[in-house]
């Protein structure tokens, strides 16, 4: 018993202060990828390089159009290795979770030459809506909103829909004492009845169809969806194959995406955030439709 | 003689009679032999089996296209061998069967199952033919033949997903859990037959993760499937980007880097201390000694932390490659990483103090979810769960690569078989690789990270173990045309491990299930895939 708290206290608070707000990765961080649009003469290699596919290159005669799916992208950065001339280039900024899945895609249109160069742009660059989000302020509006509306507590039901447990591992890390999700009158509860949000991992799998859908129904209105990963937003490498189904909001409706491969804690944690903000409209009735 | 000249196959395979006549063939890290039919498999068998061998894996192909018949493959492994036996037999569609062995070795029980779900090849005389992979209310399909798409859109799923078997007594009855759990993990159904407090009878139903993942392969270009590979199961995204990386440049008769080879074994001890740190949490936290798991979640965090520093990523994703690692460990950050290693070791050590001086944590652990070392031997129970059941195994050791040959890990085995030594095995080796990666990191050769791998001839088949924080991962490939892999076999340790929950938990109280499973983490995905 000394013991234990002999180590307690030579270990002292070890609980970090606000996780977004003072985000800073170590310098060896891979980043997000950033695409300059205007600059860029040959999207083909990053599309190439691409393992799931998340950068597109559609040539329509001398047009080609170009899109990038933050929801499929496994920030691998092997987009960024294969542009030397450096339109893409991996920055020190997390991709931020986002209320609608065409929020995570961002593009541009070009005209082309017998090349393949793109050499005007003529449209975009585009992201799925306009505005940027400064993360504090959003953070700090949003936990108003959990104290005003859930009295500082939210419960959780994590559901793996088929996941490889990578995003389980950042998941679990939002309960460890550096991130300590409880502070933000967050837990995670072991039965969908006692839940308030469902955070979903995937690529849903035909096998686990069912099981996901059958707790959703479980949790009880209002409820909010949160679809975590590249598998959950988009299916990810799997795609979608005979065994799988792909996006979770194919099987239920999803209130935010939190891109990543897994996301970090810091991101499913802004996610969350994010989300419990969205109750109040959720609650207006467009979820209650029985599926 | 040093461990990587052993060759007890030499020897041994002119004693087994259908092997005597046929041509074995070396390749890196593998003796391969091929047979015409599978007749005489269970001659085969019981000959291996009696000179103290152990079926590591059993899996098909289909090369009907090529070659007119399907191919099926037993993987054998000899404790006096650092190479793998690969038994090839012909199948032809004709007489889509094999004599199953399942009776001979029950560690093969699910692997003969799995080749009768995904080939549709009947493992004859299986004493327990039904599905395994393919859930009961699936079509009657065979996903891994080649005239199978991979985008197939199969109706939805109708009648009962499984039939368990009856347990019939004086008050018994079944506690059904799963697939979605209570904690955070991944999706599986463990079917319970309690009487009063004991569980007299565990049936496991698995592969609720199943995502198509083998067949994935075949689609994509081989420098993209590291990322599947690492998508296996996302805890051992090294070791298994690390097993498929090893299996293609086997394929293309090449080897990585000098400078990646010791690098690896850094990274591969990194994933085991980050995994075993939390698994022994875990286990406190299930008996109920939470101080203990805030502080191993706490070391968790500083080890991911540190993988990020080092690498890029938490997870060590996208540094492996075909040829070496992506990027170098540069030799300025090794002397700040070896710090924060040894800081990690005293506050582990700390952590190990405070479980071990709980006498109540013992208490609970000793004696609880016991496998006695018969079973794992017969069940043939690889890595941690192994070593805990008296199981001496351990690639690194038995097969090693790369800088396993000049840093062989000290392998820790106790014949308990005990949640407490399954914790035990994880404490002993954590220190090991703290010591394993101080030893390496100070050798890190100076040099590309990466050699550039000749193209692989289409049709070069490779084997490739690695040593993952669970045990024995094994990746086997077939290069096809087009930079793209014709087939790409994966066995996650989980594999051969899940039957050793059903041996271990009979006799315990339900409420002892959660930390027993914990004990041996097992992980589903890689399991399903």
């Amino acid at each position: 018993m000394l013991g234990i708290l002999r180590k307690s206290i030579r270990t002292g608070l070890v609980t970090i202060g606000d996780p977004i707000g003072s985000f800073n990765p170590p310098p060896a961080w891979r980043g997000t990828p950033r695409f300059d649009f205007a600059a860029w003469q040959d999207a083909r290699p990053a599309a190439a390089a691409c393992p799931t596919g998340a950068i597109r290159v559609e040539d329509g005669g001398a047009v080609r159009r170009v899109t990038a799916d933050y929801g499929l992208c496994i920030f691998c950065g092997l987009c960024a290795e294969a542009c030397p001339e450096g339109a893409v280039r991996m920055e020190r900024e997390l991709e931020l979770p986002a209320a609608s899945r065409q929020d995570l895609v961002v593009g541009a249109a070009y005209e082309i030459d017998a090349a393949g160069l793109q050499t005007r742009l003529v449209e975009g660059p585009w992201r799925g809506a306009p505005g940027a989000r400064s993360v504090e302020r959003t953070g700090a509006a949003v936990r108003q909103a959990v104290r005003k509306l859930l009295g500082r507590s939210l419960a959780i039901r994590e559901v793996d829909a088929g996941s490889c447990n990578g995003c389980e591992i950042e998941i679990h890390a939002l309960n460890n004492p550096l991130y300590d999700l409880e502070r933000y009158g967050i837990h995670f509860v072991a039965s969908p009845r006692h839940a308030d949000m469902l955070l979903v991992t995937g690529p849903v799998t035909r096998n686990m169809e069912l099981a996901l859908l059958k707790t959703w129904r479980a949790t009880p209105d209002p409820k909010v969806v949160v679809a975590a990963g590249a598998c959950g937003i988009s299916g990810g490498i799997f795609g979608r194959n005979y065994a799988t189904r792909g996006p979770v909001d194919e099987v239920v409706p999803v209130d935010v995406y939190v891109p990543g491969c897994p996301p970090r804690p810091e991101s499913l944690l802004y996610g969350i955030l994010l989300a419990v903000g969205r109750l109040a409209p959720a609650r207006a009735g467009a979820q209650q439709q029985e599926r | 003689m040093t461990r990587a000249d052993r060759v007890a196959f030499d020897s041994l395979l002119a004693e087994v009679r259908p092997l005597a006549s046929a041509a074995a063939r070396q390749a890196p890290g593998e003796v391969r032999l091929v047979l015409e039919d599978a007749s005489r498999r269970e001659e085969v068998a019981a000959a291996l089996l009696e000179r103290g061998c152990r079926f590591a894996c059993v899996f098909a192909e289909d090369r009907r296209e090529a070659e007119g018949a399907f191919h099926l493959y037993d993987v054998v492994e000899h404790p006096e061998d650092s190479r793998y036996l690969v038994v090839r037999y012909r199948i032809v569609p004709e007489r889509p069967r094999f004599p199953s062995i399942s009776v001979l070795t029950p560690a093969v029980n699910w692997m003969e199952r799995e080749v009768q779900d995904w080939y549709g090849l009947e493992a004859a005389g299986h004493p327990n033919p039904r599905r395994v992979a393919l859930h009961d209310h699936w079509p009657d399909v065979h996903p891994l033949r080649k005239d199978f798409a991979i985008d197939t859109v199969l109706p939805p799923f109708e009648g009962e997903p499984h039939v368990f078997r009856e347990t019939v007594g004086e008050g018994v009855f079944y506690v059904p859990v799963g697939p979605v759990h209570a904690g955070i993990i991944e999706p599986g159904h463990f079917h319970f037959a309690v009487a009063g407090e004991p569980v007299i009878y565990l049936q496991l139903r698995l592969f609720y993760t199943h995502k198509g993942t083998e067949k994935r392969f075949e689609h994509l270009p081989f420098q993209h499937g590291v990322f599947l590979a690492e998508s296996v199961s996302g805890d051992t995204s090294f070791g298994h980007g690390l097993a498929y990386c090893l299996a293609l440049e086997r394929a293309a008769g090449a080897e990585a880097s000098s400078h990646a080879q010791t690098g690896r074994l850094v990274l591969l001890e990194l994933e085991r201390i980050y995994n075993h740190v939390a698994d022994i949490g875990a286990i406190a936290t299930d008996v109920g000694f939470g101080v203990a798991n805030a502080h191993a979640t706490r070391l968790r965090e500083f080890l991911l932390r540190l993988n990020e520093e080092l690498t890029g990523s938490r997870l060590l994703r996208g540094l492996v490659c075909p040829g070496g690692l992506r990027r170098a460990i540069g030799a300025a950050s090794v002397p700040p990483f070896l710090e924060k290693i040894d800081s990690f070791a005293r506050e582990f050590e700390d952590l190990v103090r405070l479980i071990e001086d709980s006498d109540s944590t013992v208490d609970r652990l000793e004696a609880t979810g016991t496998l006695p070392p018969g079973k794992a031997g017969d069940l043939g129970i690889v890595g941690v769960a192994g070593r805990a059941s008296g199981q001496d195994r351990d690639v690194r050791r038995d097969h090693p690569w790369g800088a396993y040959m000049r840093h062989e890990p000290r392998v820790p085995v106790f014949p308990h078989g005990d949640v407490l030594h399954r914790m035990r095995v994880r404490i002993e080796e954590v220190r090991e690789s703290v010591s394993l990666i101080r030893a390496a990191a100070l050798d890190l050769p100076e040099g590309p990270p990466a050699v550039a791998l000749p193209p692989a001839a289409a049709g070069s088949t490779a084997l490739a173990a690695v040593e993952g924080w669970r045990g024995e991962i094994l990746h086997w490939v077939r290069t096809g045309e087009g930079g793209r892999l014709d087939r790409c076999r994966i066995k996650d340790p989980s594999l051969n491990n899940w039957p050793a929950l059903v041996e271990a938990i009979p006799g315990n109280i339900i409420p002892d299930f959660p930390v027993v499973n914990k004990s041996f983490n097992l992980s589903y995905s890689g399991n399903d895939r």
